[in-house]
């Protein structure tokens, strides 16, 4: 506990440049206008490269126990488990609107039509 | 009062020798000395769990905006085009926004290196490496004022409309980076007031805090530093989920 969490600062600047390049990179992947899945992929690989080095390096998770790691990332990973269930949602009520609300004035004609 | 009953569990089994059973064994547990977390002081555990608790809000509010965006059955604005800056005549997308990305990631090295200058209890260095964070951190939120003001009065955005398209653009928007905003302006706060306390030398000689008789130690530089990486880390997800996707 007295040490503190003291390192070379070479590690420091290292990542710090690491975080502008890999900036500028998903910067880069507007720019040059990449579209669809191309796109998504860049830019979460980028996102979690450097979320990925903000919380190994600077935020020392790196040097810290598995119990502290743990007690922090493992929860973590269950909005993971949110995201899917409110991405089946979301396609869900999309999926309704389309259906129902775009035409609402024959929603009882769509509806007569589903019971032939 | 009878340890026979006392270190017995419900089946009369006898547990770990010396350790209370039963209702009071809770409140033993619970009360005693426990270090769980051997390599973090209780500041900075106390300060991580805070941030988790923190995350967990952060990803409501976007996966709050994954649903309104995906079940929407308008076309989303393009934030490239709803944040381009003219320069010179010519529109660059998102540059401001890059500008505050490129100023998050700095502030967030010099706060890393302050950490480290601070454990080497190198008072001057330390101070200004925090200064400068805190300086980067509040022109961070000017420039976000800027957008706001930018996006309110000469654009007509609001939470429950906008010119490009579908509603929940606003909502999600002043929303988000507002929240965020709210959280690096607090972080700027604590800043100015950590950069003082080391400035005085506070550290060095253990002086007690506000409303607390603990000593005030370099750990703290740690604790407010990884706050401040944390709002640093939630931009980086706004900025790839928000203003790129």
């Amino acid at each position: 506990m007295a040490e503190g969490q003291n390192h070379p600062i070479g590690i420091y600047l290292w990542v710090w440049g690491a975080l502008f390049v890999v900036s500028a990179l998903s910067y880069w992947v507007d720019w040059y206008g990449f579209q669809g899945a191309v796109r998504w992929t860049l830019i979460l690989i980028f996102m979690f490269i450097k979320a990925g080095a903000i919380v190994w390096v600077f935020m020392h998770m790196k040097w810290e126990r598995l119990s502290l790691f743990s007690a922090i990332m493992i929860p973590t990973v269950f909005i993971a488990v949110f995201i899917f269930i409110m991405a089946l949602e979301a396609d869900y009520t999309e999926v309704v609107r389309l259906n129902f609300f775009s035409d609402w004035q024959n929603f009882f004609t769509v509806e007569h039509h589903g019971e032939h | 009062m009878n340890t026979a009953t006392e270190t017995a569990n419900a089946d009369g089994n006898d547990m770990v020798p010396g350790v209370t059973g039963g209702a009071r064994g809770i409140v033993a547990d619970w009360s005693s000395d426990q270090v769980a977390f051997r390599s973090a002081p209780w500041g900075k555990a106390m300060m991580w769990i805070f941030l988790l608790s923190d995350t967990f809000i952060f990803s409501i509010f976007l996966i709050g905006y994954m649903t309104a965006r995906m079940s929407n059955t308008m076309d989303w604005p393009n934030p490239s085009e709803v944040f381009a800056l003219t320069v010179f005549g010519e529109s660059v997308p998102l540059l401001l926004i890059a500008i505050m990305t490129f100023i998050l990631i700095t502030s967030s090295g010099t706060m890393a290196m302050a950490v480290k200058f601070g454990y080497e209890e190198n008072k001057k260095v330390c101070f200004r490496l925090i200064f400068v964070t805190a300086l980067l951190g509040a022109s961070f939120v000017g420039m976000q004022a800027f957008e706001w003001s930018k996006l309110i009065i000469d654009e007509g955005v609001r939470p429950w409309y906008n010119p490009f398209g579908s509603p929940q653009f606003g909502a999600v928007f002043f929303m988000v980076t507002g929240f965020h905003g709210t959280h690096v302006t607090i972080g700027v706060i604590f800043l100015f007031i950590i950069a003082n306390k080391v400035r005085k030398g506070e550290f060095d000689r253990g002086d007690p805090g506000f409303m607390t008789g603990r000593k005030g130690r370099y750990e703290m530089v740690e604790t407010i530093g990884l706050y401040w990486h944390f709002v640093d880390l939630v931009w980086v997800f706004i900025f790839a989920l928000f203003y790129l996707w």
